[in-house]
């Protein structure tokens, strides 16, 4: 731990910061900004009533107007600061505002109604978080409903991808067979192949599967990804041929031979994979949308964009949903992106 | 009972022939060594044997059932390959029991193969480690170990040793050969050094090119190869080769004629030859003296001395510029540069035409 902090202290001025220390932490700390400036921004909004996100300027934290209940009024008035004229420093209540008269009224003298020019009185308020914002999310909207469609088809997909490209990396990578190369240099020819160009016959496809409206029509036509075999296939023609053939003597099945020697030894490629396709797939937009149109099938991604109306968009609800919506990704992330840089050691071998 | 018969076996790759035609017939229980230089196809032999490779012509029988279209698993056979190929995400017990979990063997009898297994290699301790936290002797063990528990009828060996240290290397041939003096099986082992094949062998069968050149016991090989190529891959160092030609006139003594003018006599009862005949005499390092330059066959300079301490070498450049190894007892004063002479051991001569290589021994 110390070391640690030795090293990430480390300074090339001795006692004080020479100018390149300067610039560095300038530097990182620019960088910071950059990246977690808009994540924080968009937490810390998450947390505004509507009316707060709409106010000009914005502020960074998310305030509330303090309300007081006075006698001989039913309900709660905002309470203002009176800030000029013979009520200054006072506190008092809004009853209405008419024009550009605001009418308040003192607690000491309920009875008592001052008129003054609004900018005679300024608000009075505290940092108060809207957590309706993420309650509304469960109350008015069906929000365990889109993260079930999500979870599901992230799951689904990326468990079936890893298996249909593992298997595909298996075939090209350990098995010589006529036209090898050619199958190859063909899936990772569909590399250059943009996605829009495909839209419409996978559409069509997927329609005739009928598999529209279904979470299987999101899952289906993604489950094979050229990325994937080819990852997987570069990684398995580093396992020796000789740990197969030994399989082989061992009588062990061709599948077994896949299943109990290949994907353990493959586990760091699969690893990646799968982070990789779990991101794409919580991701994923546009297939989705064109897949699935009943509310009741959408994904988060979708449900995000179905805030956004024609007039209006109902911001505080939507940055609630995209905050949990970040949140899975981001922790499956934190857990999963070790396996990137380790690998099992190759150990088998001499 | 496992006796392995291999009849006219063919390999191509594309055009390329790789095994030219191969007869081999090893008998029940013996110790049989593949050796050749790199790339004469040894490995390749095993492992058509084995059946991880496909034959292009010929047969493979094994208990006189020819097991051409047999896959690896079901012919009885285990092997032990180069690189040990130990699964390196399973325990060594795990690797052992690999196998067995295959034939469907009980857990219980898997149990007790393993201990047996285990105790006799010596590795019990290691069962639940990882192959890589084993060293190289260890893991040699645990890939033996993983041939041995699934008792087959015939153990295939690919170059076992080549990535252990000497002393190590020389530790587990020995292990190896107690191995097979304990099991009884039919063991074919292929490497490519000629020593680790005289001191372990049975029978030593010498390929070169895709050929098996001759097959037959260590010492067999040792004193009468078949051709120049045996004679000097087999014996360290190096058998000595020298170029002449035969005098042999009517009812007179035969001899040798070097090149250098030298000459010396050959046994016609021995040989078969012909006046005229040029030939390639072979003689090894051991069966040459030196003597004083006059009374001897050949003269030369001494170029390299190598002292052992128990015996010396020399490599001694003869008259005519052909490399002469020389081995001597003991310790030797011969200087470097000295010209000396050489006596040659007119019984253990070698004569070989020079046209064919083949032996000119009767």
């Amino acid at each position: 731990m110390g070391k640690i902090f030795t090293f990430l202290t480390r300074t090339r001025g001795i006692g004080r910061l020479h100018w390149t220390d300067w610039a560095s932490y300038a530097y990182l700390l620019f960088g910071i900004v950059i990246m977690f400036g808009p994540v924080l921004w968009l937490v810390l909004s998450s947390f505004k009533s509507e009316a707060e996100l709409q106010r000009f300027p914005p502020t960074f934290l998310p305030y509330a107007q303090e309300m007081i209940s006075i006698e001989g009024y039913d309900k709660p008035l905002p309470l203002f600061e009176i800030t000029n004229g013979e009520f200054a420093g006072k506190q008092a209540g809004q009853v209405r505002r008419i024009g550009l008269v605001s009418q308040l009224v003192r607690p000491e003298a309920p009875k008592d109604l001052i008129k003054m020019p609004l900018a005679d009185r300024k608000p009075v308020e505290r940092i108060d978080f809207a957590f309706e914002n993420y309650g509304d999310l469960f109350k008015r909207f069906d929000f365990l409903r889109y993260l079930w469609n999500s979870v599901f088809i992230t799951t689904m997909a990326t468990l079936i991808m890893l298996l249909v490209n593992s298997m595909a990396a298996f075939a090209l990578s350990k098995y010589h067979f006529r036209g090898r190369s050619t199958v190859l240099a063909m899936i990772v020819g569909t590399l250059m192949v943009p996605q829009t160009v495909v839209l419409v016959p996978l559409f069509l496809i997927t329609r005739e599967l009928g598999m529209l409206n279904s979470l299987w029509g999101v899952i289906i036509p993604g489950a094979a990804t050229p990325t994937g075999v080819f990852l997987l296939r570069q990684y398995m023609l580093t396992i020796p041929d000789e740990i197969l053939d030994a399989a082989r003597m061992d009588k062990a099945s061709e599948w077994k031979i896949f299943w109990r020697i290949v994907l353990p030894l493959s586990a760091p490629a699969i690893a990646v994979l799968a982070i990789l396709a779990i991101m794409w797939r919580w991701n994923d937009f546009l297939w989705p949308l064109i897949v699935l149109s009943q509310n009741d099938k959408f994904t988060l991604q979708l449900a995000l964009n179905s805030f956004q109306g024609q007039l209006t968009t109902q911001w505080s609800n939507l940055l609630a949903m995209t905050v949990l919506v970040l949140v899975p990704i981001a922790i499956v992330f934190a857990f999963l992106q070790k396996y990137i840089a380790t690998g099992i050691a190759s150990t088998g071998g001499k | 009972m496992s006796r392995l018969v291999l009849r006219n076996v063919r390999k191509n790759y594309g055009g390329l022939e790789v095994i030219k035609g191969v007869d081999l017939d090893i008998a029940f229980g013996e110790f049989c060594v593949f050796v050749g230089p790199s790339g004469c196809g040894k490995s390749t032999l095993l492992k058509m044997i084995s059946g991880l490779e496909p034959i292009s012509e010929g047969e493979i029988a094994i208990d006189d059932e020819v097991v051409n279209d047999v896959p690896p698993a079901d012919r009885g056979l285990a092997m032990v390959f180069q690189s040990y190929a130990l699964y390196p995400h399973m325990s060594v017990r795990q690797n052992l029991s690999f196998g067995l979990e295959n034939l469907n063997t009980p857990k219980a009898a898997i149990a007790q193969k393993i201990a047996e297994v285990a105790k006799m290699l010596q590795i019990e301790p290691l069962l639940n480690r990882r192959p890589g936290q084993l060293s190289g002797g260890q893991r040699q063990r645990v890939a033996i170990g993983r041939a041995v528990v699934r008792e087959p009828k015939i153990f295939l060996f690919d170059e076992p040793l080549s990535n252990l240290d000497a002393e190590l290397r020389v530790e587990m041939r020995g292990e190896i050969a107690r191995l097979h003096r304990r099991l009884g099986n039919t063991m074919i082992y292929v490497t490519h050094d000629q020593v680790e094949a005289m001191t372990m062998a049975d029978k030593i069968a010498v390929l070169r090119s895709g050929k098996v050149e001759q097959f037959g016991a260590p010492l067999e090989l040792y004193n009468n190869p078949a051709n120049v190529f045996v004679a000097g891959f087999i014996g360290s160092p190096k058998m000595n080769f020298f170029q002449g030609t035969i005098h042999a006139a009517d009812g007179q003594e035969a001899f040798v004629q070097f090149n250098s003018g030298e000459r010396i006599p050959v046994s016609r009862e021995t040989f078969l030859v012909s006046h005229g005949l040029p030939v390639t005499l072979g003689i090894r390092p051991g069966h040459v003296t030196l003597g004083p330059v006059d009374a001897t066959d050949i003269k030369g300079v001494v170029q390299n001395i190598e002292q052992l301490g128990g015996e010396s070498h020399l490599y001694i450049n003869a008259a005519d510029g052909t490399p002469t190894a020389v081995h001597v007892d003991g310790q030797t004063e011969i200087a470097l540069g000295d010209t000396i002479g050489l006596k040659l051991d007119t019984g253990k001569i070698q004569l070989f035409s020079r046209d064919t290589g083949g032996t000119l021994r009767r």
